[in-house]
């Protein structure tokens, strides 16, 4: 198994919200960013928290967001980056 | 009841007891807990021990790393390759958590560290998380307005200084190097990390001065 993503590359977060438990937080959900890190391949959470056995493992990405993109009434003359940790079945490429 | 129809002294503090109703989670937790117990999967001294475990947990270790790093370059770069082999070289379990993270702040780069759909928090290496870390406030806004929020912990960031808040949500846990104070050179390590507190290490406040740290000395009582 590949990870289907490298640093660098755009990317988007994909919508949804399953039943049950899942941590891709609403807020990013639709928005662009970069790739900044693939951290690895690890048991799905969506999974493990009902009980299951997290198989088979996503790979987890940091991905870096402009803060002015994520949220509209952000000061625009500012640099600042959100990032976060995002497994890689919620992602597309953009 | 009116203020002025009983007649003993108000209590100044707060009841020493328990409330009378447990919360939903409350009671689900001694349930599953009860169970536990009952079939025998854990005993219930076992279930103390982690507990005690966990609450005397302290930041010492983070700001031994922190101060580390500061002295040693070689040892600055480990930290920020692989943070969990690093510390494990100083003799530190960073915890559960598959990965950790440590992030640098320079003069032009200030990361924080927020959970925004819970509380994860490197708590093996800084102890159990403050209460406003695990706040819906905190939590909602340090995304949302970081520079305000840094404000409001007393720390005002030039424009020009690039914020980057870490939403640590899944099984990553995120560890702020701090900038070293200026004034320090002549410090020991031991010394330095006294200047690492566990505020600056998620990212709200910069290390403390040593000037700050004299001024804590000359007020603690002897």
């Amino acid at each position: 198994m590949a990870a289907k993503f490298q640093p660098g590359d755009k990317v988007r977060i994909r919508m949804g919200s399953p039943p049950g438990h899942f941590r891709t937080p609403a807020y990013v959900q639709g928005k662009t960013g970069v790739v900044e890190a693939l951290h690895g391949a690890f048991p799905n959470p969506e999974s493990l928290a009902h009980g299951g056995d997290g198989l088979p493992k996503q790979f987890l990405y940091l991905v870096r967001f402009d803060q002015t993109h994520v949220w509209p009434q952000y000061p625009a003359n500012l640099e600042d980056k959100l990032l976060i940790d995002i497994y890689e079945h919620w992602l597309e490429p953009a | 009841m009116n203020h002025e129809d009983h007649d003993h002294a108000h209590d100044r503090h707060a009841p020493i007891e328990d409330r009378e109703e447990l919360s939903y989670y409350e009671k689900r937790t001694w349930a599953i807990q009860a169970l536990l117990v009952e079939k025998g999967v854990l005993t219930a001294d076992e279930i103390r021990r982690q507990l005690e475990m966990a609450d005397s947990r302290t930041p010492a270790d983070g700001a031994k790393a922190v101060a580390r790093a500061w002295v040693d370059p070689a040892f600055k770069a480990r930290l920020l390759h692989d943070a969990k082999a690093a510390v494990a070289e100083l003799g530190f379990d960073s915890g559960e958590a598959p990965v950790l993270v440590a992030v640098e702040n320079t003069p032009k780069l200030h990361n924080v560290v927020v959970c925004t759909l819970c509380s994860c928090y490197p708590r093996a290496l800084l102890g159990l998380p403050p209460d406003w870390y695990k706040s819906l406030s905190y939590r909602s806004r340090a995304v949302v307005d970081p520079r305000g929020v840094l404000k409001e912990f007393g720390l005002e960031l030039e424009p020009d200084v690039e914020v980057r808040v870490y939403d640590s949500s899944a099984d990553m846990r995120y560890l702020v190097i701090p900038e070293r104070p200026p004034g320090t050179e002549h410090m020991s390590e031991a010394e330095l990390a006294s200047l690492v507190t566990r505020d600056s290490m998620i990212g709200v406040a910069k290390a403390r001065a040593p000037e700050q740290q004299a001024d804590l000395k000359a007020a603690a009582p002897a």
